[in-house]
């Protein structure tokens, strides 16, 4: 994976030149920077922990405009920002901040919306404490970076509820057809900018809603589906075609859609295909992957069970496997569906999950018990075939590995038992393999991903672009949204050439 | 949405419908099945496709009215539109000329067992075909059988045929006094019919191939929810099947996974019925 640590001469020159504008410079000088520095990072509104465990709607409630406004302030304005190093989507986070802080909200979401098509969400799942936060320069002299995401999330909504969500006008049409594979972040962000430029876009998803993993993986409680819809809605109003219940692979292949008029392709399918460890009792019933347990809940609604037709365990003792933001939210979830003791048993200590540190404090909270340095060895069963309990096995943690992160190891005879009626395995995804086996031609790698060249997200097949988790394994929405960014330009440039021949 | 061309109840508790589907109809193999949804509220369940015509663009499945999902199906008329028709899922059953095939199809699988005996008599091998019926009047289909046949043996409960008994008593019947070597055995219908199919061809070592049938929710492989064992390892049936070795199949784990929501299925139907018929 590489990880571009420098930005673009086009990037630092529209920087610069939002930079230097005279608004900017009477706003920069309007309070000093001891002064700004001096704000106190303003609080996101939470529901109390006691009452929103019990339901499915939003956690975080978003800052109020004064809260907003201040918050904005904080920002220094800084000649050489390096949030925007930290985004995967160069979002210009200096001009959208000031905005805020001008008060001009709207122009502040246009702003995110030159770079990124889906900014209430991402304001919303994005790991800005790892990404744009941690590189804020207030954060080195303060400790206490700008609330970039807090700030991102509340101008999208309210745009969004304000009602002047903006459609550009149509650019001229190319007469260029695009399809795209896959209606999640990668695959929407591809969209949205090849829409922009004229290209005839058609998204294909093989469920039928759009969102991919922000509809069926990420709960209510943490993205709404009203907010997703929007933003749907908004690619939709911009004149992408979306085609559901097309599983391209099966309902047609690559070079159907080819034969179709597709000139171009960007695979973002995803990491469709959940990883399980080859324990004794994993098929046991009540033992489910943390993709099967979410789209029951999220995308089917068994929450609302029997009002929605589809079932889901609601059990009283809960175990969730894995300690990064797929495991934070099923453990929430299993809570929220009335499990007295809902827990997640990690092998790792707190210190190395994976997930966002909100995410955990959340849980925490909500009330989540957490087994750390434990790992499940086998899953034993009742009569009926159902899960009653688990036997586990205590870690030490011993050498780095790959990963920087230190190797959990077992000790010998440490193995207890674990009372369970619901286990929930979420130990990552591999990529969706429909699309590489029904196109031979295209190269994958050892896992199952699709190989591309990281520069450009072309792949090994002529006009065919990759990007998200179909070829990073289980990662994030956002690195998803910089590979379809990428890949957008990419393929922009590749039928641009076309003409050219 | 898919528009339902025709919903027809073709004996008792069975019904078949046709939808509208030009892509699907268009690549659909025998053994492929497809996943409807029959409302916005509805659960995403498995079909086996059962015939296609790829002119008109539809596909046909034949369904038995069990749970709440099948009962709204079968509510369904020409006109109406359902809002997931997603397919051909699931690899194609592989068919290739052998001397003799046998068939054999219960409940829902009388539908789906057509495709491949049709395939198969295409293909120029002798297709024996066994259906599996609790009484003569279930047995739909017949002409449509008698057309792709070139013998077929009846298991019934009744005494209009001769052949009283289970499918197993009749298959290993046929297997002892037919002459010629039958090479490959398919199956279809529910899980116990499945099972006593493989039983039954054990002994004699004939390849038993069966339509596995466990719950699903999305059909790609992404959730896990159809997850089967087969010579000790785990399958998504919906992409790695549905067909699978019937001498290799964890056939305890899979009647009690096909169980799973035993009491919920219940609730779910009671809901429905008193909100449908008050």
């Amino acid at each position: 994976m590489v990880e571009k640590n420098q930005l673009s001469p086009d990037v630092k020159e529209k920087l610069k030149q939002e930079y230097l504008k005279g608004w900017r410079l009477a706003l920069r000088k309007s309070i000093p920077v001891k002064e700004r520095m001096k704000i106190p990072r303003q609080k996101m509104p939470e529901r109390e922990p006691e009452e929103r465990n019990r339901d499915f709607c939003e956690v975080n409630l978003g800052l109020a405009e004064e809260a907003a406004r201040k918050e904005a302030a904080r920002c220094l304005d800084c000649a050489n920002p390096q949030c925007v190093l930290g985004c995967p989507v160069r979002i210009d986070i200096p001009t959208f901040i000031k905005l805020i802080e001008k008060g001009d909200f709207i122009q502040s979401a246009r702003k995110i919306k030159e770079t990124n098509s889906l900014p209430a969400i991402c304001g919303r799942v994005c790991p800005q404490e790892s990404q744009c936060e941690a590189l804020c320069n207030l954060k080195k002299a303060t400790g206490v970076p700008v609330a970039i995401g807090n700030l991102e999330r509340f101008v999208s909504d309210y745009e969004r509820l304000h009602g002047e969500v903006y459609i550009p006008p149509p650019a001229p049409a190319t007469g260029h057809k695009v399809a795209v594979l896959g209606a999640g972040p990668a695959g929407l962000t591809v969209a949205g900018e090849l829409v922009k430029k004229g290209h005839q876009v058609t998204v294909f998803e093989a469920l039928h809603v759009a969102g991919g993993v922000l509809v069926y993986g990420i709960p209510e409680f943490r993205l709404p589906k009203g907010i997703l819809e929007a933003e749907v809605d908004y690619l939709k109003k911009l004149g992408v075609e979306f085609r559901m219940n097309f599983v391209v692979g099966l309902t047609a292949t690559l070079d159907d859609l080819r034969q179709e008029g597709y000139e171009a392709f960007f695979i973002g399918t995803g990491a469709g295909l959940p990883n399980f460890m080859r324990i004794p009792g994993e098929n046991l019933i009540g033992v489910y992957s943390a993709n099967e347990y979410l789209t029951r809940v999220n995308l089917m609604r068994a929450y609302a069970f029997p009002e929605y037709d589809t079932p889901v365990f609601r059990g009283k003792r809960a175990a969730v496997i894995g300690g990064g933001n797929v495991a934070m939210d099923a453990v929430r979830t299993a809570k929220r569906l009335g499990a007295e003791e809902a827990t997640i048993v990690y092998r790792r200590s707190r210190k190395e999950m994976p997930a966002r540190e909100e995410e955990i404090k959340h849980a925490e909270e909500e009330g989540i018990k957490f087994h750390f340095l434990t790992a499940p060895i086998r899953y034993l069963g009742d009569d009926c075939y159902r899960v009653r309990a688990m036997e586990c096995i205590q870690m030490e943690l011993g050498e780095p590995d790959s990963s920087g992160r230190r190797r959990p190891v077992p000790i010998p005879g440490s193995e207890f038992t674990m009372e369970v009626d619901l286990v929930v395995v979420a130990i990552g995804q591999s990529p969706n393999p429909l699309i590489p086996q029904t196109t031979p031609e295209l190269k994958v790698g050892k896992w199952g991903n699709v190989e591309v060249d990281w520069e450009t997200m072309a792949t090994s097949v002529e006009g065919v672009y990759a990007g998200g988790d179909i070829i990073r394994g289980g990662a994030t929405v956002i690195l998803a949204m910089g590979d379809g960014r990428i890949a957008a330009r990419e393929i922009d440039n590749y039928l641009n050439s076309l003409e050219n021949r | 949405m898919a528009e339902i061309i025709k919903r027809e109840r073709l004996v008792p508790n069975i019904h078949c419908v046709e939808i509208e589907a030009p892509e699907i109809a268009r690549k659909c193999q025998p053994g492929q099945f497809i996943i409807v949804m029959p409302d916005e509220k509805g659960e995403r369940i498995p079909l086996t496709v059962a015939d296609w015509d790829r002119e008109s663009g539809t596909v046909t499945c034949v369904f038995l009215v069990v749970g709440t999902s099948t009962h709204k199906l079968s509510f369904l008329q020409a006109g109406d539109e359902i809002p997931v028709v997603v397919g051909p899922l699931g690899r194609p059953t592989k068919i290739e000329k052998l001397n003799t095939v046998m068939v054999i199809g219960g409940c829902y699988g009388i539908g789906a067992i057509y495709p491949l005996a049709r395939a198969y008599k295409n293909l120029g091998s002798k297709v024996l075909t066994l259906i599996d019926v609790k009484a003569d009047y279930l047995f739909y289909w017949k002409e449509k059988f008698e057309e792709v046949s070139d013998e077929i043996f009846v298991s019934s409960r009744d005494y209009v045929y001769d052949c009283q008994g289970y499918v197993p008593q009749i298959l290993k019947k046929i297997l002892r006094e037919r002459k010629q070597k039958i090479n490959r055995v398919y199956a279809s219908g529910c899980t116990y019919l499945l099972y006593t199919c493989a039983q039954a061809t054990q002994p004699a070592r004939i390849e038993t191939i069966v339509a596995l049938n466990p719950i699903m929710v999305d059909g790609t492989g992404m959730c896990g929810a159809c997850r089967v064992t087969v010579g000790g390892k785990t399958k998504f049936a919906c992409v790695d099947g549905p067909d699978f070795d019937g001498h290799q199949v964890d056939w305890e784990e899979l009647f009690a996974r096909r169980k799973s929501y035993f009491d919920d299925e219940i609730q779910s139907l009671c809901y429905w019925e008193r909100k449908t018929f008050p």
